[in-house]
């Protein structure tokens, strides 16, 4: 007995019209309330579905917004620093800890996975109010250096670090347990082999250890970062206006009347923006699977 | 074997010779000798554990603060709990259908996100025609993109286009969006789990005269019953902490589920009765997880453990 023509794909047809309903089908209406009009009198969004009749008015103005001296632009400028110096952050510390752990924790390697794998099922929201607490004004971080006597500090008042930190913390999870997959997994012979063949312990680190772990490094980055382009709440909780995102930019305009072709604007224009690492990514990851094969 | 004296000491790590080379190479440190204990990668594992969870403690102690701050400890009382006779968890009629709202999101996400995910990884795998590279593609891209894009095009759409399917926002709205949302993480881990288990079980399964329905039910499903248990954990607990999503489809006041109400109580004034329905939403999370996990080992017990499905996300 053999399997009808029909069975697979009746299987994948399912997930499949629901992903087209409810993920392929919603970015259309995002592009037709971006390209769409404005109802005179109530101030909400008309759709346009018909792209023979799109006006990109709000689009071009809105990208202009992003361009220098526009309102836009200090909010995307910030995104992006904050983006790249916080996944820059989490490579550093989530490579060394996954490395520890992958390598020298002996017999304490449960004990660790489980402290690491603790923040998934710890809410995300419980764990940035912690900080909340910790660094108001009287909070212990500032009791804390008081002991120094370093004057208290201002952390929620807009500081760029707090920020960034809190993106670190939020996301880092997401960096180490594809890292620690990866590295656990190198065998140990591929590194005595290199150090066999005259390699210092560096060099066996540089040219074996961290190319494997490549491929890990680089789904870790895409993990972390995409997600952090739209991230509005870790400002929202740990920072102030001077500090806001791209994301906030669309939690704010999000329900306000008159605001919909611009909404729809800021969506599409964040896509295209977090689509530009998503296809470098593929395009690595095929490159290195066709150099393998 | 050609190598000096360095390097076969390097290799057998013999305790004396390894502990000269490590004095005369001192400041290179654990880079210069990696079997020698790294103190310097251990600082920071340690460090980063105790960063990322000591937080989380000290909010849960302060849920039993007798005072309204949540930084400054004025001792210990069940006042935010239950002895409050307003402002008090259990005494607050907001949080309480926001916690009904919760379980009830929960529960009907799961049931949906799970059997999708699941029976479209199968899907995709066994397939393997052009079109499921597409599905694949999208699928994962849902995985990656940020959350509030989903969450904007969907409001969107369920103001607009798909109006006639979901008249208002609320629980159907928060629903379809989650399941959409947490449909990855069925579809990846038990992708996952099929990878390693290859497609000769079933055939053999058939060539013993099963059909294919036999074959999937009795042999794929056994199969794969510890990547759809991790599956129904993960998916658990993310929807109970989602509320980005949720946020944007939550209808009248009494749809908004509890970890909208922290959200929104954390930007206005917080008071030490959000950190007990945290407090609660932590535990409800972590008494799921140890259950999945003790029936999880049950489930895999003599076939060793199969941590990689929780790990190689």
């Amino acid at each position: 007995m053999d399997y009808p023509r029909w069975y697979w794909p009746a299987f994948t047809a399912t997930g499949l019209i629901w992903l087209v309903v409810f993920f392929v089908l919603p970015f259309y209406v995002v592009v037709s309330v971006a390209f769409g009009t404005v109802d005179p009198f109530f101030r909400t969004p008309l759709p346009v579905y018909q792209p023979w009749w799109w006006s990109f008015t709000t689009f071009t103005a809105t990208l202009q917004k992003f361009g220098a001296g526009g309102i836009y632009f200090d909010p995307l400028v910030r995104t992006l620093q904050y983006v790249v110096a916080a996944s820059a952050i989490c490579l550093v510390i989530g490579y060394a800890v996954a490395y520890y752990t992958a390598r020298f924790a002996g017999k304490r390697k449960g004990l660790i996975l489980v402290l690491l794998v603790a923040p998934f099922w710890i809410s995300y929201l419980m764990r940035i109010y912690a900080w909340q607490s910790l660094l108001q004004p009287d909070g212990y971080i500032n009791d804390f250096l008081g002991i120094f006597r370093i004057a208290p500090v201002e952390w929620l008042a807009g500081k760029p670090i707090t920020v960034i930190l809190g993106l670190v913390y939020g996301y880092i999870p997401f960096m180490i347990l594809p890292l620690f997959g990866s590295l656990d997994r190198i065998n140990q012979n591929l590194l005595e082999a290199g150090r066999d063949l005259g390699a210092s312990p560096f060099q066996t680190f540089r040219r074996v250890t961290l190319p494997l772990s490549k491929p890990a490094i680089l789904a870790g980055l895409v993990i972390v970062s995409l997600p952090m382009f739209g991230d509005y709440f870790t400002n929202n909780l740990l920072g102030t206006t001077t500090t806001s995102m791209y994301g906030n930019l669309l939690d704010n305009a999000v329900g306000q009347s008159g605001q919909g072709p611009e909404l729809g604007s800021l969506t599409l224009i964040l896509v295209a923006l977090v689509m530009i690492p998503m296809l470098y990514y593929l395009r690595a990851t095929k490159r290195a699977a066709e150099r393998r094969t | 074997m050609s190598g000096g004296d360095g390097v076969d000491t390097a290799l057998h790590g013999t305790p004396g010779l390894g502990e000269i080379a490590a004095t005369t190479t001192a400041s290179y440190g654990w880079l210069n000798n990696p079997w020698r204990k790294p103190r310097f990668l251990q600082a920071i594992t340690w460090g980063y554990l105790f960063w990322s969870i000591v937080p989380v403690v000290i909010a849960v102690i302060f849920s039993f603060n007798a005072g309204r701050s949540r930084s400054t400890w004025q001792g210990f009382s069940m006042r935010w709990w239950y002895q409050d006779p307003f402002d008090s968890l259990w005494h607050d009629p907001t949080l309480r259908t926001a916690m009904t709202q919760t379980v009830r999101l929960s529960i009907l996400t799961v049931i949906l996100a799970v059997p999708l995910g699941t029976a479209f990884a199968i899907g995709i795998d066994r397939w393997r025609g052009r079109p499921a590279a597409g599905a694949n593609f999208i699928m994962l891209f849902s995985f990656v993109v940020p959350e509030i894009i989903l969450g904007v095009s969907l409001f969107l759409s369920f103001s607009y286009l798909l109006k006639s399917l979901v008249p208002e926002l609320g629980t159907t709205a928060q629903v379809l969006g989650l399941v959409t949302f947490q449909l990855s993480y069925p579809f990846i881990i038990v992708r996952a789990r099929l990878l390693t288990i290859g497609p000769e079980y079933e055939e053999a399964a058939m060539d013993l005269g099963g059909t294919p329905s036999q074959a999937l039910r009795r042999v794929l499903l056994p199969l794969l019953s510890p990547a759809i248990l991790a599956s129904v954990a993960l998916v658990l607990a993310d929807t109970v902490d989602n509320f980005v999503t949720v946020r944007y489809l939550s209808g009248a006041a009494d749809t908004e589920p509890l970890s909208v109400k922290i959200y929104s109580a954390a930007r206005s004034a917080p008071t030490p009765a959000v950190n007990a329905a945290a407090t609660v939403m932590l535990v409800a999370t972590l008494l799921v997880i140890s259950l999945g996990w003790a029936v999880y080992k049950r489930l895999n017990r003599g076939q060793g453990g199969d941590v990689g499905s929780f790990v190689d996300l």
